[in-house]
């Protein structure tokens, strides 16, 4: 797939702000006034910087609101509505903690939940396609979104314990993924044989492209030029997704060390967000003899 | 609404024949012509007489290379298009309701006022059968020639899809795949018509006929062993020739 920047900042930021969103929701840290909106400030840039990045993906930006009404079988439809649901329900309630020192809880944890129901939704829009079988793992590919939003924002919400378990654990998830995600295109058992349905006859070679040049449907789905240096990249991700953060973590406190840590895990994520694009084969390849 | 329907009255789709297609892309040509100055946005071309010449097309014919264990190579002309799926993976994903299957013919349409460009159904088909415009920046599919075949002002006979009205070789057929009795489905039980791509559970409507085995090569006379060999050395000037350029 091609790792368009649009998506893999959408991904990344949405991610880490409705990750922080969740901690606020739930309480974590407790806080009011102006620090209170510093938090929040950090959480909405991220959050809906995110998804106005989403909207550069779009050809036809300017119907985004049509998005809003299938949400009865289209997941990003239901993304969409859970994310505007979290932003205001988590305005209301950082509003009161922010000009009236109110934590309302009950509207702090129900902002919490949609929150993580919109990194749940997001991920399923990559999870549900069958055409994308790297992607389409029911567990992991939810369960890699989450956890690294989760820690994210237990990251930025300065929630030094919470953050270094969830690191791991978000590392670990990430790697199985990863791994998990190399056999699913063999999995899925779609190969040039069932594709083109000529297997019977004998081995199947594409010989020629239907046009001379290339199309939509290549520069979209066939993006090999990045899978090179793969491994390479994964190692780097790691180390600055979870595994140089915990390490600073673990360290005495200090607001530098913090800073480093986040802009490491942001530099980690954006990288496995690049990966998870650039090494998705879509089967259509196949038809050109690729993948 | 994204929601597909349980059934639909009638399957309209294709049926392709792989041993009949020449491979003349005049189904593509046809298609393009037809479907860029009629239902929705023209499909644009980008650097049509440059160095890099790039177009959205809804049908598309690759050429394949079946080698079998034994004998030669067979070259295999492709067509591929919008299979109108049954369970079309293309329309639930999409967000705004644009993408649709219609309960009366089947035929699986993009509402192009409606269509954000976000390409989530392009993604979702794993035929490669939605291409998104560079031009208008919405998807574009095969219609099945929707303003083609219910056409009154059209003669009879032009109300088939454009690809298949084009089709030299008679390869393309189109008709009502949900009707057991049709020519189509005939045609289908008949040659052992297949889907493409079945383990992704997508249920096309559109068949493709396999090719026909080729013959093969006729055996020699069984009496050829006792004939008389050919002559292998050569005699008189070329023996002599041969001789000398031996011994060189």
């Amino acid at each position: 797939m091609h790792p368009a920047p649009s998506v893999i900042i959408f991904t990344t930021f949405s991610g880490l702000g409705f990750g922080l969103l969740i901690w606020l929701g739930l309480g974590y840290p407790s806080v009011t006034g102006w620090s209170a909106f510093a938090f929040f400030a950090i959480a909405y840039i991220m959050a809906v910087g995110g998804l106005m990045a989403s909207t550069f993906h779009l050809g036809r930006p300017e119907r985004a609101m049509k998005a809003f009404t299938q949400w009865r079988s289209s997941w990003l439809s239901r993304e969409g509505i859970c994310a505007v649901l979290a932003l205001i329900v988590m305005a209301l309630y950082g509003a009161g903690l922010v000009f009236f020192s109110q934590q309302w809880t009950l509207l702090g944890w129900t902002g919490a939940l949609f929150s993580l129901l919109t990194v749940f939704t997001t991920s399923m829009i990559y999870t549900q396609l069958k055409s994308i079988p790297r992607w389409n793992q029911t567990i992991l590919t939810p369960a890699n979104f989450i956890s690294l939003s989760l820690a994210g924002g237990a990251l930025l919400a300065g929630q030094v314990t919470a953050a270094s378990f969830l690191l791991l654990i978000a590392g670990l998830i990430q790697m199985a993924t990863w791994l998990v995600g190399d056999t699913r295109f063999e999995q899925a058992g779609t190969d040039m044989a069932s594709a083109t349905q000529l297997g019977n006859i004998g081995q199947v070679r594409a010989f020629e492209p239907p046009h001379t040049g290339t199309n939509y449907l290549l520069r979209e789905f066939v993006h090999v030029v990045g899978r090179k240096h793969a491994q390479k990249l994964r190692v780097i991700s790691i180390i600055l997704m979870a595994a140089l953060p915990v390490i600073l973590l673990l360290m005495p406190f200090s607001h530098f060390l913090a800073l480093i840590a986040v802009v490491a895990h942001i530099a980690g994520v954006l990288v496995a967000r690049w990966l998870f694009f650039a090494q998705a084969e879509h089967v259509v390849g196949l038809y050109y003899g690729q993948r | 609404m994204t929601i597909l329907p349980e059934s639909t009255d009638k399957k309209l789709g294709l049926v392709i024949d792989l041993d009949t297609c020449v491979g003349c892309h005049a189904c593509v040509i046809s298609c393009k012509g037809w479907n860029t100055e009629n239902y929705g946005a023209p499909l644009s071309d980008q650097d049509a007489y440059g160095a890099n010449p790039s177009g959205t097309f809804l049908n598309r014919v690759h050429s394949y290379e079946v080698q079998p264990a034994e004998g030669e190579a067979q070259l295999i002309h492709f067509p591929k298009s919008c299979l109108h799926c049954e369970d079309a993976p293309c329309v639930t994903v999409c967000p705004t309701g644009a993408s649709y299957k219609r309960v009366e013919d089947g035929i699986v349409l993009v509402n192009e006022s409606d269509c954000i460009g976000c390409g989530l159904c392009a993604w979702a088909c794993p035929y490669g059968a939605r291409e998104m415009d560079q031009e208008e920046n919405v998807m574009k599919k095969c219609t099945l020639c929707v303003d083609r075949i219910y056409n009154e002002n059209l003669p009879e006979v032009d109300r088939v899809p454009s690809c298949v009205r084009t089709c030299p070789a008679g390869a393309r057929h189109f008709g009502d795949l949900g009707d057991p009795d049709s020519e189509v489905s005939q045609l289908v039980a008949e040659r052992g018509g297949v889907d493409l791509m079945p383990e992704q559970g997508t249920k096309p409507v559109n068949k493709y006929l396999p090719p026909r085995p080729k013959d093969a090569l006729p055996e020699f006379d069984v009496l050829a062993p006792f004939l008389e060999p050919v002559i292998a050395e050569p005699k008189g000037f070329l023996g002599w020739l041969d001789k000398a350029l031996e011994k060189i």
